[in-house]
């Protein structure tokens, strides 16, 4: 018999809540954007932190407000389930263009009316010059802004558009002593600042902004009271009725005052996990050290004798639903990055506490648990396993990712800890880590992170070094020679490294224009208001105000690189099989297969338009030639195509490749990992703290990879690139302890950011109490050995080939995509098939 | 010198979690005394080395190895075994046909102080038996039928030997196993499974009796090496048939399961 902990009855509320949720497309509506307009018009005489609480209040007193049949735990930012709110401030250019497209596209499809539409095409003109992504733009080095727009070298899209989020700020603070006491604060440092000091006027402005934010949230909050109140006088249900009026008396006192039983303290929790993605777009707002904020109240309740573990649980399921009613819309093209709805909340539970000492309790299991009953992707569960983490934790964990939802992600408190001490993290708060977004580890309530600040794409910088910098007929970056004189391995690894540091240099310029961008433009009083130290310095999150400050761009392609390198050195220059030069051509005609489908038409459009630029007149024989040459590649022989696959044959079969246990290969993946990781670290931010870079992709792998040619590994250009920092797709032939031990060897801890490793299992591999004891032995023996990360799709091939044929069988089939878990039917095609193909650890 | 003994092997298979405690890593001989009809690993049968088609690729199945060929691919995972309390299982094929190779390796397993199992269905003389048993943690054996008759129908060879053997490894003491895999058609009465579980409960020392279903995992692999499976009509047992016989094997008040 399987013994698992805390295996608690599911209210029959949950199965409604959560169809209720789903029963119709996601919807975009346009309450938040025709009232931040409204507001910013309003105040243009006031300075910029002012104007945001202003409109943060602006939109509290009057954004529609809704209880959803059967909820307990109460707060929406749209009235239809699972919608979103639009948010003109960061920027607006893509979703006009999109309006027409956004309910058909492929990832990520939202519905929205023909009022909604003309309700923004209204508002969007007055935004123009006046967005965070306008001013971004303006601040970036024209170079770096054309390495990400029209080279995909990287890309930080996802802040150039949006909020930054990636916080997790004090919750339990405002549990204790509620926004009341926070505007306490705020006013006691007011009253301590001299009109005469020299930052008197930026300060006060920005603690009076403070003030107006959490005053506009307590009434934010009254307004639920007032409506859950109505809603009883009306309720025929005497049970119902009863469950509205406590809801009415709970939104009275949270999140004003300090909770007093744990049901006020879910509240209060939703109250502000709401309104920080009410404020801004950032996503990746995540919880963090749940189980350890909220004990308290739990353990209070429980030992009066004021709350069973089934009443508890049920409010846990309650808020584990409403972490899927909070939804955001992306462009076309981040939506394929993010696919899958994507919002990245984060809550993690075990781990020790600040004190070394391992912090799992009851409700530690009873997140688990609540993540059983709620198979939804939000929120992102992990756990902190450590030596010291008690076993049957471990395999409460491994039974829910059993279940197949890719849920929960593990992390290794021994490597995690040191690695954020050594950027400057005291003991104490790097040993209370929490994860934010996909992988990133941060000390809450007092950190800036700014994780997730790009993807980078490693692959590019080697196109760079065999095409000397030149991309688009265009040349972007240094010169480091032609490949066909290159005498050595080294000096064409010199070559890749060199293109790869300038690259990052350019990346570093673009993060800190975009940063700039936001302190300027989006200061978030209110997110600012529950992170430490920004009402001591009185600043905002944005200009600096948090006590740690990084930004973490990521890095990902290092398997693709790894490989491709290990059979340069080989059989170029070990064997000399075939001369650089002559790899050079094959990858260029993507190793004499040509260029199909819609990348063709890409392709063969970006040459006419290139030649009529050179005034060269193209008619229709003329791109019928071209789009020929791009597919067909008829100028080359038979001869040299034959050439050519045989150069790919021979990387695949006759050079070894990374995740197979092979010290060598492992070891140069590590110095590839490093080559980026280390390049990274040197440089600063705009906010004082220091650059950290992570490697992980989330789903980039794929949309990035579809800008990305033929790669010296053997990959077909535009298709998927290798995801995290595990091998490459199919290529990792020993099984997962050889892949764990190749992953191991990469320097982990300095990539600080983050990494990520996707595994892949059939569920047989953890049936019975036995599976799941050698699953968790698995983990542990890999974090033994410093990985960092470590997440697993549990399920059969057959059932996703399945639900790509039948996808209205699967409405809810979450799977694991990258750092995060979404409906394997929302993704797009290529990164269901990614998925598909991904080796599954079956034996 | 004893380690330059060569053994042929076909496979290493790390990360193996159905044979044997823990995470394991399972070394498969080549060379089989049997021909079993249902058998999923047929390349494992024939001593010789052969070439198998997978997926449309010529493979060659089997390679001379030494023990300090392989010692380093088994010890890579040692951090697993010692998290989960594996070790290294040696498969076949039949061990016994290399009996000397397959001391020596278990010897060297042990110096390193790994945990060491071994499948095997001993139809070998005894004398081969005794030279693996020093080194031996676990001996998991199988019994297929208790028919002679019908056991050389389909295994090419009669039951008394491997019975008789049974007998002798479990008076050596070692922690013995008794394995039976569930054949619809040869042994999936109640009677045939009976009769197994009742004489492994005579066996002194044994505790387990594990029932391992019949697959066709390894049917594709008759075409790749241009033989033919017998048995393609046969559909592996269901869940609830393996229930029933797992609880007329438990009658025998031995401790039993499906699967190992």
């Amino acid at each position: 018999m399987e013994n698992i902990k805390f295996v608690i009855e599911k209210s029959s509320r949950i199965e409604k809540l959560i169809n209720n949720l789903y029963e119709k497309m996601p919807e975009i509506e346009s309450s938040r954007g025709k009232l931040v307009t409204e507001s910013y018009k309003m105040t243009e005489d006031l300075p910029i932190i002012k104007r945001r609480s202003a409109a943060f209040a602006h939109i509290l007193r009057n954004i529609p407000i809704v209880i959803r049949d059967n909820e307990l735990i109460v707060g929406s930012a749209t009235i239809a389930p699972r919608g979103c709110q639009v948010f003109p401030e960061y920027s607006y250019e893509w979703l006009l263009s999109e309006l027409d497209t956004v309910s058909t596209r492929s990832a990520d499809p939202f519905y929205i009316s023909e009022k909604t539409k003309a309700e923004l095409r209204e508002i969007y003109p007055w935004w123009k010059g006046k967005t965070t992504s306008d001013l971004a733009k303006a601040n970036m080095a024209p170079e770096a802004y054309e390495a990400f727009t029209e080279h995909a070298v990287f890309t930080p899209g996802n802040y150039f558009y949006n909020g930054i989020g990636h916080v997790c700020v004090d919750y339990g603070k405002v549990m204790k002593i509620g926004y009341r006491g926070i505007i306490k604060e705020a006013e006691d440092a007011l009253n301590k600042l001299e009109i005469s000091d020299g930052d008197y006027v930026s300060r006060s402005n920005f603690l009076y902004a403070v003030i107006e934010s959490c005053e506009a949230v307590i009434e934010y909050a009254r307004r639920y009271s007032a409506l859950a109140k109505d809603m009883a006088s009306k309720e025929a249900n005497p049970e119902r009725k009863r469950e509205l009026e406590i809801i009415s008396r709970n939104c009275a006192r949270v999140p004003e005052f300090g909770a007093t039983s744990f049901y006020e303290a879910c509240q209060t929790f939703w109250f502000i996990q709401l309104l920080l993605q009410v404020e801004s777009s950032g996503h990746s707002i995540s919880p963090g050290r749940f189980d350890t904020y909220m004990y308290p109240y739990f353990k209070k309740d429980i030992d009066a004798g004021k709350i069973t573990y089934e009443q508890a649980q049920e409010l846990l399921d309650c808020l584990w639903v409403k972490f899927n009613d909070i939804n955001k819309v992306r462009d076309a093209a981040s939506a394929d990055g993010f696919a899958g709805y994507g919002m990245f909340q984060n809550l993690i539970v075990g781990g020790q506490n600040i004190h070394g000492m391992d912090s799992t309790n009851d409700l530690s299991y009873m997140c688990i648990e609540a993540a059983m009953h709620v198979p939804l992707p939000q929120p992102s569960i992990s756990i902190r396993v450590w030596n010291g983490s008690p076993e049957p934790l471990l395999i409460k964990a491994a039974a829910l990712t059993r279940l197949g939802t890719g849920l929960p992600a593990y992390y290794n408190d021994e490597i995690i800890i040191p690695s954020i001490m050594a950027r400057g993290l005291t003991l104490e708060d790097a040993r209370d880590y929490c994860i934010i977004g996909c992988v990133e580890p941060q000390k809450a309530g007092k950190t800036d992170g700014w994780h997730d600040a790009a993807f980078f794409n490693m692959c590019r910088p080697m196109e760079l070094a065999f095409s000397n910098g030149y991309d688009k007929g265009k040349k972007i970056g240094p010169d480091t020679g032609d490949v066909a004189n290159m005498k050595t391995f080294e000096e064409f690894y010199e070559a890749y490294k060199t293109q790869q540091s300038y690259m990052i240099k350019l990346l570093v310029n673009a993060n800190n224009a975009i940063d700039m961008a936001h302190m300027v433009r989006c200061p978030l009083p209110f997110q600012s208001c529950m992170v430490e130290d920004c009402i001591g310095r009185g600043k905002s999150l944005q200009e600096g105000g948090a006590i740690y400050n990084f930004t973490g761009p990521q890095g990902f392609g290092i398997a693709n690189n790894t490989d491709g390198l290990v059979a340069i050195k080989k059989l170029v220059f070990e064997e000399k099989r075939f001369t650089l030069a002559e790899l050079r051509d094959a990858l260029k005609s993507n190793f004499g297969y040509g260029i199909k489908g819609a990348q063709a038409e890409r392709l063969t459009t970006e040459i006419a338009t290139e030649l009529v630029k050179q005034g060269v007149n193209i008619n229709e024989d003329a791109i019928r030639v071209i789009y020929d040459e791009v597919t067909n590649q008829s100028s080359l022989s038979a001869d040299v195509k034959a050439r050519y696959k045989e150069i790919k044959r021979l990387i695949e079969e006759e050079s070894p490749k990374y995740g197979n246990d092979i010290y060598d290969v492992d070891m140069f993946a590590r110095d590839v990992a490093n080559s980026y990781t280390k390049e990274v670290e040197k440089y600063k931010n705009a906010r004082g703290g220091i650059f950290q870079a992570g490697l992980y992709p989330v789903s980039a792998n794929v949309p990035l990879g579809a800008s990305t040619g033929a790669t010296p590994d053997g990959r077909l250009a535009y298709t998927p690139l290798a995801d995290g920092i595990g091998p490459a797709s199919g290529r990792d032939i020993k099984g997962p302890t050889a892949t764990a031990n190749s992953v191991a060897k990469l320097e982990q801890g300095v990539a600080s950011n983050g990494t990520l490793l996707n595994q892949k299992f059939h569920p047989s591999a953890l049936a019975g109490m036995s599976g799941l004891t050698k699953f968790v032995a698995l983990i542990r023996s890999y974090f033994d050995q410093k990985g960092m990360h470590v997440q697993f799709n549990v399920v059969t091939r057959e059932t996703l080939i399945d639900a790509q044929k039948n996808p209205e069988k699967y409405k809810t089939l979450v799977v694991r995509v990258a750092g995060y878990s979404a409906l394997f039917t929302t993704l797009s095609r290529s990164l269901q098939d990614d998925i598909i193909n991904r080796t599954e650890q079956g034996w | 010198m004893p380690q330059e003994i060569k053994g042929r092997i076909f496979n290493i298979q790390r990360y193996s979690i159905h044979d044997g405690p823990g995470i394991r890593t399972i070394v498969f001989f080549k060379g089989c005394f049997m021909r079993c009809a249902w058998c999923c690993n047929p390349e494992s049968q024939n001593k010789e080395i052969e070439e198998i088609i997978e997926k449309d690729k010529i493979k060659t199945v089997g390679k001379d190895v030494t023990v300090a060929d392989i010692m380093p691919e088994i010890l890579s995972d040692l951090p697993f075994y010692r998290r989960s309390g594996g070790g290294v299982t040696l498969s076949g094929g039949e061990i016994l046909c290399q009996a000397d190779f397959a001391r020596e390796l278990l010897k060297a397993c042990k110096e390193e102080g790994l945990h060491t199992a071994v499948e095997s269905a001993s139809s070998a003389s005894f004398s081969e038996i005794e030279k693996i048993l020093p080194y031996v943690d676990l001996y998991l054996m199988d019994i297929k039928h208790m028919d002679s008759v019908k056991h050389k129908e389909y295994t090419a060879v009669g039951n008394e030997r491997i019975l008789e053997n049974a007998k002798k490894i479990a008076e050596s003491g070692v922690e013995l196993i008794i394995r039976t895999p569930v054949i619809p058609g040869f042994n999936d009465t109640p009677e045939e499974i009976k009769a197994i579980s009742q004489f492994a409960k005579t066996l002194k020392g044994v505790n387990e009796h594990h029932l391992l279903p019949y697959h066709r995992l390894g049917s594709d692999k008759y075409a790749g090496l241009g033989r033919n499976y017998s048995l393609k009509e046969i559909e592996p047992p269901s869940r609830e048939k393996m229930e029933y016989l797992l609880s007329v094997a438990e009658a025998s008040g031995l401790k039993c399961k499906i699967g190992g």
